[in-house]
C-alpha cells in the first residue's frame, strides 16, 4: 500500500520535474494543434485528464491479470474505450467545443504521454500511486496547454477565454493562431524553462561549494 | 523472461477486453445518440431562421424530378434538402438551402435563404470552414460581408469584386486579403442556384 508520502511526490513530479509537455516532450501534437485559444486549450486538458486518470487506475487494479505478451494491446484498448466515451459525451453536451477540436478528441488515443503512463508507471504500481501518478501528470499537462493556448489567445486574438482585451485598435499577430505560432511558443516557454532550471542548480551548486 | 503463457489465456484476456469494450461503447452511443441529434436539429432550425428573417416555422422538402416534394419523413441534417420558411401567418417567406463547395482550405459549408418570386439572396451563415483565421474567416466574422447577403440579386449571377468597384445588385466587396473565400462563396451559392432555383415554387402553393 502506497503511503501518503510516496502518493504526494508521485503527484507533484508530473507538475515541474516531470512535466509532460515542458520536460518530457510528450502529447506535443495536441499541445501545439489546439492551443490557439485558451478555451480549446481547456477543453483538451479536461479530456485528456479523464482519459489518463480513467486508464491508469482501470489498467493498475486488473495489472496482475493481463499476460505480458499482450499487455501493449490490452492498454490500447483501455483507452481507445475512455477516448470514445470523451469524444461522444463532448459532443452531446459541448457540441461547439467538439467542432472546434474536431478530430483532435479522437487523436487522444495516438497520445504517447498515456500510453506511457500505463507502460511505464500503472502497470507496475497499486491502485493509489498510479492514480497520484495520472493525477498530477494531467495537472501538468494542463498547465502546459493552458499557459500555451492563453499566451497565443492573448496575443493572436487580442482576446483571453473570448473576452478582449485591448480594445479595438489593437493589431492581432494572425500568426500566434496558425501553426507557426504554437512552435514560436512552445520553443520560447522550453528555452525560459531550461535557462530557468539551469539557473537554479548553478545556484544550488554555488551555494554548496 | 516470465513464465509461458498459454496461447489461450491471451485470447482470453484481449476477448474479454474487446467485449468489455464494446459494450461501453453501445451504451455510450446510446446514451448520447438523442441528444447528438437534437443539437444538429437544433443548430440547423437556429441557421434556417437566421437565414430567413421573420421566419418562425419551416417545413423539409426534397428534389423530386424537376420539381420539389414533401418528403415522408422528415430529413436529418445535413440530408439533401431544403426548407421552406413561413411567418406567423402562414405566409411562404422563402427557401433556406444548405450548400457546400470547395474553400481555400477545406470544404466550406453553408446556409442561405432565397425569395424566389424576388430572385434575391435574403441571408448567408457558414457552417463549417477551415480558412485561415485574420484572413479568410472574415466570411464568418467581418459584419460587412455577411450583411453584403442581406438583400443580393442573384442574376445573372453572384460575383465578388474588389471593394469600391462594385455596382451591380448582384455584386459583392470581396475580403481584402481573402478573395479566394470570396469567392468560393460566390461560386458555392452560384452553383446552388443553378442546382435548386428552377425547382422552387415562387407563388404559393
Amino acid at each position: 500500500m502506497a503511503t501518503q508520502a510516496e502518493a504526494y511526490d508521485e503527484l507533484v513530479k508530473g507538475l515541474w520535474k516531470e512535466n509532460p509537455v515542458f520536460v518530457q516532450l510528450l502529447g506535443l501534437c495536441p499541445a501545439l494543434a489546439v492551443t490557439n485559444s485558451a478555451i480549446n486549450a481547456i477543453a483538451m486538458s479536461a479530456a485528456t485528464t479523464f482519459v489518463l486518470v480513467g486508464s491508469s487506475i482501470l489498467v493498475s487494479s486488473v495489472r496482475n491479470l493481463i499476460p505480458k505478451q499482450v499487455r501493449i494491446t490490452t492498454f490500447i484498448i483501455v483507452i481507445a474505450t475512455f477516448v470514445t466515451v470523451a469524444d461522444f459525451t463532448l459532443m452531446a453536451l459541448l457540441p461547439d467545443v467538439h467542432k472546434e477540436l474536431g478530430a483532435f478528441i479522437a487523436l487522444i488515443v495516438a497520445n504517447c504521454l498515456i500510453l506511457g503512463r500505463q507502460e511505464a508507471f500503472a502497470s507496475r504500481n497499486t491502485v493509489g500511486k498510479a492514480f497520484a501518478d495520472a493525477a498530477g501528470m494531467s495537472i501538468g499537462f494542463s498547465v502546459a496547454l493552458i499557459m500555451l493556448g492563453s499566451i497565443r489567445e492573448i496575443l493572436g486574438s487580442g482576446s483571453l477565454l473570448g473576452v478582449s482585451l485591448f480594445g479595438p485598435n489593437f493589431e492581432p499577430w494572425v500568426i500566434m493562431i496558425l501553426p507557426p505560432g504554437g512552435f514560436l511558443t512552445l520553443g520560447l516557454l522550453l528555452a525560459l524553462f531550461a535557462w530557468w532550471g539551469k539557473r537554479k542548480r548553478r545556484a544550488e551548486a554555488g551555494g554548496a561549494a | 523472461m516470465a513464465a509461458e503463457v498459454s496461447s489461450f489465456k491471451m485470447l482470453l484476456t484481449l476477448g474479454l477486453a474487446g467485449m468489455i469494450s464494446g459494450g461501453v461503447l453501445v451504451g455510450i452511443y446510446e446514451a448520447t445518440a438523442p441528444r447528438i441529434e437534437r443539437n444538429r436539429a437544433e443548430a440547423l432550425e437556429r441557421a434556417i431562421y437566421e437565414v430567413l428573417p421573420g421566419a418562425v416555422s419551416k417545413e423539409a422538402w426534397v428534389a423530386d424530378g424537376d420539381g420539389l416534394k414533401r418528403p415522408e419523413v422528415e430529413p436529418k441534417p445535413g440530408a439533401d434538402a431544403v426548407y421552406a420558411g413561413y411567418d406567423a401567418d402562414g405566409n411562404r417567406l422563402g427557401f433556406a438551402i444548405p450548400a457546400a463547395g470547395a474553400g481555400f482550405q477545406d470544404t466550406i459549408a453553408l446556409i442561405y435563404g432565397i425569395d424566389p418570386a424576388r430572385r434575391r439572396i435574403v441571408g448567408m451563415r457558414v457552417l463549417e470552414s477551415r480558412e485561415t483565421p485574420g484572413l479568410g474567416d472574415k466570411i464568418i466574422k467581418d459584419d460587412h460581408f455577411v450583411a453584403e447577403f442581406d438583400d443580393l440579386a442573384v442574376d445573372p449571377e453572384i460575383v465578388a469584386l474588389p471593394k469600391g468597384t462594385t455596382t451591380g445588385e448582384h455584386e459583392i466587396d470581396a475580403i481584402s486579403g481573402a478573395t479566394i473565400s470570396s469567392v468560393a462563396i460566390c461560386n458555392i451559392l452560384n452553383e446552388s442556384n443553378s442546382r435548386w432555383l428552377g425547382r422552387l415554387p415562387t407563388g404559393e402553393q
